[in-house]
């Protein structure tokens, strides 16, 4: 059977974990293209216009496929982590797209639910892979390698290389200007097309980025226990975690990218800058992507902060030309 | 210590009476206004949803009359309310306000929330905190029976605005009535009022149901009152949620592992089997229970923005095509005009009026 995967949200975490689960299990996978102009617009035109700019290109990615393909996966992933969730978004995303798209494709859902607990990825996986074989052994094996194929990536990332399908070209090396903190969901950052080939411009600018690939699950856990409750979505602990511990290790500057519409980020990204605008004097940027944003408006602003730190290394004394810090935290505005 | 809470339709008239029958001293916040959303919106976050920027105007507006400690509920997600009081406070204390938020929440554990409610509660015995708070919940059930009563009589009433007449002077006598025994005979009061209005008996108004997010549900100001102008228009309302049967159900039924509502969940089964945050889950099985029960059409109502609604926004116009029932979806947020949401209100009832007569020629 050959199984469409669109090559949006969740697959720019799992895509090697699902790709070579199915592909050991004599399926052929036949991914997306990388997001576009023409994918967004489909998008765009299929799905709810209050949903966030990674939901739309999602429909976008599934339209697309519809038709080249005998079915299209669509994961369910309630929750990831024990008693975490999901955004409500990415919970109900089968029933979004079908109620929003007359597909002609059939959908096969892939659920995941850890919730609970007790139970971890493999049974569900494997649960999800009954439908293939019968080989229990089979499925375990497929797992196994699938689940090796993951880690790897999540290494990768975790060493500052970049996803392969960005190009190889990273990390640089020889001497950075300093480290800047890139946050955002991996879909954000990852998609050239929606965050106007960020990394590689980074690549290009002397910085060193820190993203929250980088950062390793324990770290960013151990730093989000500072929050006086219990962060139940589990992108948002790993951000906000990710954020502390950039503020920790004195980076030169934070960027946040988020994109129109996200729940999470209304939540994260204030909490995030209030804190570390609070605790420390490292800049913080949040730039807000939606689909009518062009590329050179989102470098010239990373242009602008990234020679401002660099002004700042050489000569600026952190004294505001206006006097007084301009932030709502301080009760200016 | 002066405490206060954040407005959500009728649990002001419970939480009052609860504050004053155990002498805590409490501020119950001035309606929400546009001046409520404007000091709200003005520090809230930008993308925020917009009862977070209504508590906020709320809290701003009790700081005045001198509270100093604010309350708040919270689920553990996935949806954003689950995540207000950390929030809340973190802007408040940032915009130079020192006070207290106090999260009523399970997700901490048993141990805290029982610490946090003896910290409002203070040395008072237990043995009358709980009497207080179970005839507290009796006080918002009967507070929503009563708007249930008046949904019944708008329609039907032979002078129009008199129920609404006696239910505003309800509203107002609320601020001015302590202690759990007088709230009871206001309520009991204002019932006897609306049982002497006239009513025509011949009327046979349509039936509207109103869906969506809880807190536009149930709030009157921020759904423009969308109740009383349906009523005016000659239409029952019905609300599919109240703030009652939410806390009944999620502090009773769910610790239970039960549904208070079991059909809801089935009727809406086709489209949804499971829960993802807020109320998406009752919206869809509510929606088709109104088909079911002969309703003329249901209006959605949702805080733009709002995760789990835009999961049902996407669901309904199936479930419209599937039920033959019209549905409307209204997003309100601060920037809402009245006239345009009254215009597409009174289109859709058209069309429902046209409807019908179509149906019976």
């Amino acid at each position: 059977m050959r199984i469409g995967m669109p090559f949006a949200l969740s697959s720019y975490t799992y895509y090697p974990l699902w790709k070579i689960f199915l592909e050991i299990l004599g399926q052929e996978v036949i991914p997306s293209e990388l997001t576009n102009k023409s994918i967004l617009d489909l998008g765009v035109k299929s799905c709810v216009d209050d949903a966030c700019l990674p939901i739309k290109i999602f429909h976008g990615h599934v339209l697309f496929l519809d038709g080249k393909a005998d079915t299209i996966l669509i994961p369910q992933i309630m929750s990831v982590q024990k008693k975490e969730y999901s955004c409500p978004l990415i919970c109900g995303l089968p029933e979004m797209v079908r109620y929003s798209i007359a597909l002609k494709t059939p959908v096969l859902e892939l659920k995941i639910n850890l919730y609970k607990g007790g139970e971890d990825i493999a049974h569900n996986m494997e649960t999800f892979g009954l439908q293939f074989t019968n080989n229990k052994k089979l499925l375990k094996h497929a797992f196994q390698f699938a689940y090796e194929a993951y880690v790897k990536q999540q290494k990768a990332l975790q060493k500052g290389f970049a996803p392969e399908w960005m190009g190889q070209n990273l990390p640089q090396n020889g001497s950075f200007f300093g480290t800047l903190g890139v946050l955002g969901h991996p879909y954000v950052l990852y998609d050239p097309f929606l965050s106007g080939h960020i990394i590689r411009y980074f690549a290009q600018t002397g910085f060193d980025m820190l993203t929250p690939e980088r950062i390793d699950e324990d770290t960013a856990s151990r730093y989000a226990k500072t929050l006086p409750k219990k962060m139940f979505w589990s992108a948002g602990r790993h951000l906000y975690g990710s954020a502390m511990h950039m503020a920790a290790k004195k980076v030169d500057g934070i960027l946040y990218i988020s994109s129109f519409g996200c729940g999470v980020d209304s939540i994260i990204a204030d909490l995030c800058e209030r804190i570390v605008r609070k605790s420390s004097k490292i800049p913080f940027l949040l730039l807000v992507l939606d689909e009518h944003t062009g590329e050179a408006g989102i470098k010239t602003r990373i242009e602008a902060f990234c020679d401002m730190i660099l002004w700042r290394q050489k000569n600026g004394r952190d004294v505001s030309p206006h006097g007084q810090y301009i932030h709502c935290a301080q009760g200016i505005l | 210590m002066v405490v206060t809470f954040p407005h959500m339709g009728n649990i002001y008239i419970a939480l009052k009476a609860f504050f004053d029958e155990l002498g805590i001293r409490s501020v119950t916040p001035p309606f929400c206004s546009n001046k409520t959303l404007e000091l709200g919106t003005r520090i809230s976050p930008e993308s925020i949803c917009l009862p977070l920027k209504l508590n906020l105007g709320n809290y701003l507006e009790s700081l005045q009359c001198g509270a100093d400690t604010f309350i708040i509920t919270g689920s553990c997600g996935p949806c954003r309310f689950g995540y207000y009081g950390v929030s809340e406070k973190e802007i408040l204390n940032d915009n130079g306000y020192p006070v207290d938020v106090v999260m009523l929440d399970p997700v901490s554990g048993m141990g805290l929330l029982y610490k946090r409610l003896r910290k409002i509660t203070g040395q008072k015995s237990i043995l009358k905190v709980i009497p207080a708070l179970k005839k507290a919940l009796n006080i918002a059930c009967l507070a929503d029976m009563l708007e249930k009563k008046i949904f019944y009589i708008r329609p039907r009433e032979v002078n129009t605005g008199s129920a609404d007449k006696a239910y505003g002077r309800f509203k107002k006598e609320v601020y001015r009535t302590h202690g759990i025994k007088n709230m009871l005979g206001l309520i009991a009061h204002t019932c006897d009022e609306l049982g002497t209005i006239p009513l025509d008996q011949t009327a046979k108004p349509m039936k509207i149901g109103i869906l969506g997010e809880i807190f536009t549900i149930i709030e009157p100001y921020t759904n423009l009152n969308i109740e009383q102008k349906l009523g005016r228009m000659g239409f029952e309302v019905h609300r599919s949620l109240n703030a009652s049967t939410w806390i009944t159900d999620k502090i009773f039924y769910r610790s239970l592992g039960f549904y208070k509502n079991p059909e809801v969940y089935s009727a809406a089964k086709p489209y949804l089997d499971r829960c993802i945050g807020g109320h998406t889950w009752e919206c869809i099985g509510h929606a088709v229970l109104y088909a079911q029960q002969g309703f003329a059409g249901a209006v959605e109502v949702l805080p733009f923005g709002c995760m789990p609604e835009i999961v049902s926004k996407s669901i309904l116009p199936q479930v419209c095509i599937d039920h033959k029932m019209p549905i409307l979806t209204l997003v309100v947020d601060e920037l809402t005009g009245e006239t345009g949401f009254d215009t597409r209100l009174e289109a859709f009832c058209d069309l429902l009026s046209y409807r019908r007569r179509k149906i019976n020629s």
